[in-house]
């Protein structure tokens, strides 16, 4: 029974970003009930699968306490690259794919060995991917591939396919890296690398791995959002970079100490995706919409600290029977 | 005896440096299975070095490992070391945080893999703490950062002790006991011994040398990279123990104050009763107060009112500064990333600025004063602060306190884990400081430590359970408060 009145800080925590969902899901049902349908969730949704993916590429890197500042023109690039050459040449597009992922396995084997920083490489590597884009596709254009545009148009029975999809990568995720024994490995490498390596653990290994993992999650951004657009352009996933670095966040992930949660960055990707839609329903001049959507996040973040505050304060005070 | 029994491990001649300190300068040790080696010498010695080798996350400049007779020496590694059953616990603790209790059991054992893995890891651990912590109330399913320290410190020595499909041999215990109360060391070192019995090998390194001298069969010194001596546990009292350290013994301790003084003076510190306690807590101008009892009874909660009470905040009141020293120097205490210097001077900025710059002459100044009053070991007080030895990060944490103005020090069990020889340097100064006025609230897990101060509250439960003057202050009187009468 006390369980049930005060639920643990940890467990409110979790459902914190299913919560602001399920409110900002509500608002724009009232707002405008229309989208209370089929058509209208996936017109609603449709963007956050992209979102998703990317968000999945930014929290493995989050993991193990590095960040991702090339994430958008990461994305961009993949788009460009699904556009044309995955479009014309299949096979030479899923080289230069293969080839991306590689280049981001190498980025932290380099960040690893050479002790950088992370910010710093992946901002360098963002204006990298960014010129690449530029040149693969000059001006916007291209075409996408019509597996993936099948695919990402798909309409099955019932629930629609941007839940479906989102459902799917969550879960994915999740037993791949909050199940999987390997999954523990690599979030440890976040919360304490000393005590991993004296384990025996490669921390070169892991990171690795976890940048490689980012790289495919953002290359299926890309091929995603082609899908979706039909077309490529250089610019076209620029503010990822921020979006995915706030969905890991709202999802109740944070920068240090491998604390992520893969089903709560799913959500919270979708939350953003809805964020700006609830602002165009509420007709809100589109010059103040980046700035709502700032609002949002800071609400959402000030509910997590109400949920800490007493938390830590227990924490403080001594436990009975130590 | 077991002396005749075949070699665990063995060291010959191993040397160590790190740049240009020396860390093992030629150490033999031969470590027989069933033996309970008790590992002793003041910080710096080269302990951890040599744990580290055991442990095989070092590799030895020169000399040779052998394990089971069998020389390692050049394919000796973390996973060589696991194979042939060393375990460690290290001083600072090696759990993941963000990992559950069963997680961080994982992350040991290679071999939980496969469907299952979790649960087979929750029951390995699960057991193991019921058997070496009974009563212990951690779930195996708790995130490790929500557990306190003492119990963060139970899982790591309950899962050294786990076995999988390598066995348990030589377990090494850095500093196992530094976080637990009595009555939990107390199943620690039970547990020690039980193992010992049953054929393994333990390697016990503290600096509570009672727990060093009731526990291990043989007593090895170590001494600047060097083992100095290496005898039956027997052949040592405490007196031989420091002495061959390289400390010296006690010393005469000066009157306190009497209660008829004590009640006439006004308190510099004052913290009313709550319902249920005998007594609220009185600190005056040149007292140190002891905070005693179980670990984690309300004593750090009752340095934190005290702490508000100085800015004005809650029931507690305060004349004049205060300045905490912390205890968990990782997490509350040094400033990582800066030098000694600046995490000494970051008590003192007010002190030390000239309009909105700081003075660094000042600064320096500071800090070269304190590196003598405390004798922190480093050439230059401009180094990072990672760069010296525990207990000498804890002497610039002390000197951060000391060297503000504030009047009243609060100390959050501080001499965890440092060297015999730094706390007598340390309580030498705390006597002076406090003979110049300035008042010390202490909490500490040692026993020992209260026969430094001239009061004594015993928490128990969130509240004072007694307050003792120093006259009556025993180990008994405040194990006796320290437990219900029903318990």
């Amino acid at each position: 029974m006390t369980a049930l009145l005060a639920p643990s800080p940890r467990l409110l925590r979790a459902l914190l970003p299913a919560f602001s969902l399920a409110v900002l899901l509500l608002a724009i049902f009232y707002l405008q009930p229309r989208t209370m349908s089929y058509f209208g969730l996936n017109l609603l949704l449709n963007l956050a699968v992209p979102i998703a993916l990317a968000t999945m590429a930014q929290m493995f890197i989050l993991c193990v306490n590095d960040l991702d500042l090339s994430v958008g023109s990461y994305v961009s690039l993949t788009a460009c690259i699904t556009a044309t050459w995955l479009n014309d040449t299949p096979l030479l597009g899923a080289a230069a794919l293969l080839g991306c992922v590689l280049v981001y396995a190498a980025l932290g084997a380099l960040i690893h060995l050479r002790n950088l920083p992370s910010i710093v490489v992946t901002l360098g590597m963002s204006f990298v991917w960014m010129g690449a884009a530029v040149l693969i596709l000059p001006t916007p254009g291209g075409a996408a591939p019509d597996w993936i545009r099948g695919l990402m148009t798909l309409k099955p029975p019932v629930v629609p396919f941007p839940i479906i999809a989102s459902v799917v990568i969550a879960l994915v995720v999740h037993v791949g890296l909050m199940w999987s024994p390997y999954g523990a490995v690599l979030r440890g490498v976040g919360g304490n690398p000393r005590a991993v390596e004296r384990a025996g653990w490669s921390l070169l290994r892991a990171k690795v791995t976890m940048y490689a993992l980012a790289g495919t999650a953002g290359a299926l951004a890309g091929m995603a959002l082609v899908g979706l657009t039909t077309s490529g352009d250089a610019n076209i996933a620029l503010r990822y970079t921020l979006l995915s670095i706030a969905g890991v966040i709202l999802g109740g992930g944070e920068f240090v100490g491998g604390r992520v949660s893969p089903i709560g960055a799913v959500i919270g990707a979708m939350t953003l995706t809805l964020a700006g839609s609830f602002l165009s329903f509420l007709k809100l001049n589109p010059d103040w919409q980046i700035g709502a959507q700032g609002a949002i996040l800071i609400l959402v973040l000030a509910l997590r600290v109400l949920i800490n505050r007493p938390w830590a304060r227990r924490r403080a005070r001594p436990e009975a029977g130590a | 005896m077991v002396a005749e029994a075949a070699s665990l491990a063995r060291l010959d001649g191993v040397e160590k440096s790190f740049g240009a300190v020396r860390a093992l300068a030629g150490v033999d040790l031969d470590i027989a299975a069933g033996d309970c080696v008790g590992l002793v010498g003041h910080n710096g010695a080269g302990k951890s070095t040599l744990m580290g080798l055991l442990a095989g996350s070092l590799a030895p400049d020169r000399g040779s490992i052998l394990i089971d007779g069998a020389d390692l020496t050049a394919r000796y590694s973390v996973a060589a070391a696991y194979a042939a059953g060393v375990r460690c616990v290290f001083q600072e603790l090696s759990l993941c945080p963000n990992l559950t209790v069963a997680e961080n059991t994982r992350i040991v054992h290679p071999a939980l893999t496969g469907l299952g893995w979790r649960r087979k890891a929750g029951a390995l651990i699960q057991d193991k703490l019921d058997e070496v912590f009974p009563g212990h109330g951690i779930a195996s399913g708790a995130v490790v950062g929500d557990l306190s320290i003492a119990r963060r410190q139970m899982v790591e020595v309950a899962r050294a002790f786990t076995e999988t499909e390598a066995p348990a041999g030589l377990i090494i215990l850095d500093e196992p006991t530094s976080s637990l109360d009595e009555v939990v060391a107390g199943q620690l070192l039970e547990h020690v011994r039980r193992h010992a019995e049953a054929g393994g090998s333990v390697v016990l390194i503290s600096h509570l040398l009672a727990e060093i001298l009731s526990t291990a069969d043989r007593i090895v010194v170590m001494r600047d990279g060097l083992v100095v001596a290496s005898r039956p546990a027997g052949a040592f009292d405490r007196a031989g123990l420091v002495a061959a350290m390289g400390h010296f013994a006690e010393e005469a301790e000066e009157a306190p104050l009497d209660a008829a003084e004590r009640a006439a003076e006004a308190p510099r510190a004052q913290v009313p009763a709550r319902a249920g306690e005998a007594a609220g807590l009185v600190a005056h101008g040149g007292e140190i107060i002891g905070l005693a009892g179980l670990a984690g009874q309300g004593q750090t909660e009752m340095l934190l009112r005290l702490f508000d009470g100085a800015r004005g905040l809650g029931d507690a009141r305060v004349s004049g500064s205060v300045a905490l020293v912390a205890g968990d120097r990782q997490t509350d205490g040094v400033f990582p990333l800066w030098s000694i210097g600046e995490n000494i001077s970051i008590g003192s900025l007010q002190r030390l600025s000239r309009g909105l710059l700081i003075d660094e002459r000042a600064e320096a100044e500071l800090a070269e004063t304190w590196r003598d009053r405390l004798s922190i070991q480093t050439p230059d007080m401009a180094n990072g602060i990672l760069s010296l030895s525990g207990g000498n990060q804890q002497k610039a944490l002390f000197a951060r306190a000391l060297g503000s103005t504030a009047d009243v020090i609060l100390m959050d069990d501080p001499m965890r884990g440092v060297d015999v020889g730094t706390k007598r340097e340390v309580y030498a100064i705390l006597r002076d400081e406090a003979a110049r006025g300035r008042t010390f609230v202490w909490y500490t897990t040692e026993t020992d430590e209260l026969q430094h101060c001239d009061h004594v509250y015993v928490f128990r439960d969130g509240l004072i359970v007694a307050d003792l003057p120093r006259a009556e202050v025993t180990e008994e009187k405040v194990l006796q408060a320290s437990f219900r009468a029903d318990a």
